[in-house]
């Protein structure tokens, strides 16, 4: 398996047991933001129960996932594909290092009427 | 001296419709439990009488556990109801006498939970084995 | 002092693998009561039985202990063996070290150990064995078979032609049950009313079969053999044996507006009717929820033109008492609600239909005539979308489906996308499967057929939701293998709805102490090896009671049921379980304690005298028990404040001296 630990904390995370999916496609089919997406939710679930979730995490899908909770409510095995988008979005958001910026580029950004307590906290994030 | 490494004794009373098939699905599905668990067959879990389970004690287990259908598929209908009340009643009282409620325990298993009744067998035994030997009611005259 | 022989079975590797079997031998030899001990590869083969039978008769063997399997799997062998070698069989005890030692230990040393444990338990229990004579009852030689679909009138069939006497109680008023609602029959095509019908009529004329149709069964005492039913003629407002069919009353009936439930709401029927035309019995039922005259005494047509002066308005329900040796459960199966499969627009739309209401719409005599026409507006659909699994295979849906695979609904959504394409070739017909299963005799060639030859567009894939938009309904799905989502404006929608038992089976299961699974499903004897008995003794399953069947699968278990019913029906006398309760009547202070915990009410209450000492006599109320009735579960035994009551086979004493022999 390709990310094993990362899959078992997603899976630990999300509270979802990716092995009940038996592969109908209901969630697929439900999905209404299935036009936006490169991996679609039944594709998610295969990916994470196989560990292939690099590609995931670099996926715009993840963002593109409404949290409609269309495919929870209607997955006939309860396997909640939206929260395992959501933990894997979590995973990506936690991930060290992967800033879009730097704390040199802070001060560029800095308007007149930026709060200072946006700016403190700005330089809170991006230093680390 | 070499000691022993301590090993709980646990009588396990296993109704004859569901646990005592639970029990051999175990095995048919060679699902390990450990040897110190000694199965008595009854016809069902209500036949046990409160004095089965403290002539166990007094004779040394450690763990007494009662295994019946779940509530409602009792094959003689309502015995396992009446067991859950009789052993409601004999746990506290033993409680009060200074054993432990995790050396006993009443739990259901089909005949189609062999996985179950393993995974009951070794957690039932790890808690006894935690709680050490049973020396409160043990009736040192029985002891050879 | 017993004298026992205790036999040690290698079961080939199975127990001799992990557990030193001349060790167990050697051990047990020692035991109070043990003179002969002897190991064998196979005891439960012919020479290991012999070489039972050599020691009982060499050594005079009072008791044995045979140390192998489980006693639920060569219990009843071995007591033969002791039987034929003139030893009461209930002499035998089992030590079970194969499924409860060897198998699930793997340390030679700790398996041995355990073995031996075991092995000297059972031989403390048999120290203290007394021979046990089971008691005989009567058998009434009657079957009654509760439900009148493929699988009773099967079972009834059977039965009868072995000559003994069935009744049928069927609630509807007729006998045929779904199968008469469906159109053909897969894998063959055979149209079901033509191979259906000619059976029911063989049941109406039948000389050994009644029919208590419209009648429900509601109340069952009694045991194996002698079984007391209560059996519930509802009034039907229709006297049975003057009704001819002629169907005058049901033409000239004023009140039009009833839904059909044959149809399944699709049309109407008046409040006197005639569930269909080749009914069994023929005989017309009014519905007293409809029926003016029974509502507010006006109308009294159907008085008028009964020309057999049949009609009773004055008719009341009616209990009937019989007695049965035999009950044969075939209550059968209904289509799972679809209410709250909201996503499939069951409810907003005509146009979206069941595929129970599927067949009725392609029946030529169904509410169409057999024109495949959309409820909503009459039209020819072009578009059909079916969907496979609608509520089967479903584990978290708050209830609204079922875990299991409903197993007809693959074949059956074959044959229906096939016929259409076969009626209708200018039909686009698409199914929506997740798993094709088709495991049967002739069905994946059937299903093959369906895509090969009549062209119809199987996807992987499950159908998301279907929105009503005018008079079309778009079907919003997933093709899995093409990794798409796909849009269908369909024309009618056909949901494979799953099956679910009918449900009257759950008060029944109490009435008759027959255990159910978690789905109501009736639970079997045995998974495979009694799989048409319930364990309650007596009561047999035939049809989708006991698990979704397809027809040519019900036929061959109401077959085999019947066979078991002729097989207890055939003895004079039933051998009862001799391991029965039993009150010592010099300690029983009659209490009623064990009369009132027993499930079965098999203790009563008597006076007795007593001779005293001083030659008087006294009278006290002791406990009895009715060893035919008594199932031998031993609760009483617990109840009992002075220990007046015991279990035979599994005695106070003998339970105590085996768990001071495992706490040794």
């Amino acid at each position: 398996m390709e990310n094993k630990n990362l899959r078992d904390e997603i899976i630990r995370r999300s509270g979802v047991n990716p092995t009940k999916c038996m592969r109908c496609g209901k969630c697929t089919g439900t999905c209404p933001a299935f036009d936006e997406m490169e991996y679609h939710p039944h594709q998610f679930v295969y990916m994470v129960e196989s560990g292939d979730i690099e590609p995931l995490l670099e996926s715009k899908s993840l963002y593109r996932c409404l949290t409609c909770f269309a495919c929870v409510d209607r997955c006939p095995r309860g396997v909640e594909p939206a929260k395992l988008v959501e933990a894997v979005r979590l995973a990506a958001v936690r991930q060290q290092g992967n800033n879009h910026m730097t704390a040199n580029d802070v001060p560029a950004k800095i308007e007149e009427d930026t709060p200072q307590q946006l700016i403190v906290s700005a330089f809170r994030k991006y230093t680390k | 001296m070499q000691v022993k490494e301590y090993k709980p004794l646990i009588v396990a009373f296993c109704c004859n419709w569901c646990s005592y098939a639970g029990a051999d699905l175990a095995g048919n599905n060679r699902l390990n439990y450990p040897a110190e668990v000694k199965i008595i067959r009854v016809p069902c879990s209500c036949r046990v009488n409160p004095m089965f389970v403290l002539r166990a004690f007094q004779r040394g287990a450690d763990g007494v556990i009662l295994c019946g259908c779940h509530p409602g598929d009792c094959h003689y209908t309502s015995g396992n109801y009446y067991t859950r009340r009789r052993m409601a009643m004999l746990f506290s009282m033993l409680d009060y006498l200074g054993i432990e409620r995790e050396r006993t325990r009443v739990e259901w298993v089909s005949a189609a939970e062999g996985a179950k009744f393993a995974a009951t067998m070794n957690d039932f035994a790890e808690k006894v084995a935690a709680l050490g030997e049973n020396k409160r009611l043990e009736d040192l005259r029985c002891k050879k | 002092m017993q004298r026992i022989g205790v036999f040690v079975c290698w079961c080939g590797s199975n127990i001799a693998g992990t557990v030193d079997v001349v060790a167990v031998a050697e051990a047990l030899k020692s035991e109070p009561g043990v003179v002969f001990s002897a190991n064998y590869q196979y005891m439960c083969s012919q020479a290991g039985q012999d070489l039972i039978k050599d020691a009982i008769k060499e050594h005079n063997l009072t008791g044995i202990v045979v140390c192998s399997c489980s006693p639920r799997m060569h219990e009843a062998t071995f007591r033969k063996t002791a039987a034929a070698a003139g030893l009461n069989p209930y002499m035998v005890e089992i030590a079970n070290i194969r499924e409860q030692c060897s198998w699930v230990h793997k340390d030679m040393p700790v398996g041995t150990e355990k073995a031996i444990i075991l092995g000297k338990a059972a031989v403390a229990k048999v120290n203290l064995n007394t021979p046990l004579v089971p008691g005989e009852s009567p058998v009434t030689k009657r079957a009654l078979v509760i439900g009148g679909g493929i699988a009773g009138i099967q079972t009834a069939l059977d039965i009868a032609d072995a000559g003994f006497e069935v009744d049928i109680v069927e609630k509807q008023p007729t006998i045929g049950g779904k199968m008469a609602q469906l159109d053909k029959t897969f894998p063959t095509l055979d149209c079901a009313a033509c191979i259906l019908t000619p059976k029911m009529v063989d049941v109406g004329q039948h000389e050994k079969i009644r029919i208590f149709s419209y009648s429900e069964v509601e109340a069952v005492k009694g045991f194996v053999g002698n079984f007391d039913v209560t059996i519930k003629k509802k009034a039907r407002y229709v006297k049975e044996e003057l009704c001819t069919g002629c169907g005058d009353c049901v033409s000239k009936c004023p009140m039009k507006k009833v839904p059909n439930e044959f149809n399944l709401g699709m049309d109407n029927r008046k409040a006197i009717y005639i569930p269909f035309a080749q009914a069994v019995p023929k005989v017309a039922t009014i519905d007293a929820d409809y029926c003016n005259m029974l509502k507010n005494g006006k109308c009294g047509v159907c008085a008028k033109f009964c020309q057999a002066g049949a009609i009773d308005y004055t008719q009341k329900d009616e209990l009937i008492e019989e007695k049965y040796g035999a009950i044969v459960v075939a209550t059968g199966y209904n289509p799972i609600s679809m209410d709250k499969f909201d996503e499939f627009a069951y409810n907003q739309s005509k146009d979206v239909i069941t595929s129970l209401e599927f067949e009725r719409l392609t029946n030529a005599a169904g509410p169409t005539a057999g024109k495949l026409l959309r409820p909503s507006d009459g039209k020819h659909p072009e578009k059909i979308v079916f969907v496979q699994c609608v509520g089967s295979r479903c584990d978290a849906c708050n209830e609204k489906g079922k875990e299991y695979c409903s197993k007809i609904c693959c074949m059956y959504t074959a044959k229906h996308a096939m016929l259409t394409r076969d009626k209708y070739p200018d039909t686009d017909v698409t199914v929506f499967y997740i798993d094709v299963r088709t495991p049967g005799k002739n069905f994946d060639e059937f299903y093959r057929r369906a895509v090969e030859e009549f062209g119809v567009h199987y996807i992987k894939g499950m159908v998301g939701k279907v929105s009503p938009e005018g008079d079309k309904l778009i079907v919003q799905a997933s093709d899995i293998i093409a990794n798409k989502q796909i849009k269908i404006d369909a024309d009618l929608v056909v949901l494979a709805a799953a099956i679910e038992p009918d449900k009257s089976a759950r008060p029944l299961a109490t009435m008759l102490t027959a255990s159910m699974d978690t789905n109501d499903f009736f639970t079997e004897a045995h998974p495979k090896l009694r799989p048409v008995e319930s364990p309650t003794a007596g009561v047999f399953l035939s049809g989708a009671c006991q698990g979704p069947k397809d027809i040519p699968e019900t036929v061959s278990q109401a077959g085999a049921a019947a066979s078991k019913v002729i097989g207890l029906l055939a003895k004079d006398k039933l051998t009862g379980n001799p391991c029965v309760a039993h009150s010592n009547e010099m300690m029983c202070n009659g209490c009623s304690s064990c009369e009132r915990v027993c499930p079965y009410g098999a203790i009563t209450y008597e006076d007795k005298e007593f001779r005293m000492p001083d030659r008087t006599t006294l009278v006290r109320r002791i406990a009895v028990v009715n060893p035919a009735v008594c199932q031998g579960c031993g609760c009483c035994t617990v109840a009992c404040p002075s220990g007046a009551m015991d279990l035979k086979g599994f005695a106070n004493n003998q339970i105590i001296a085996e768990v001071d022999a495992i706490c040794k």
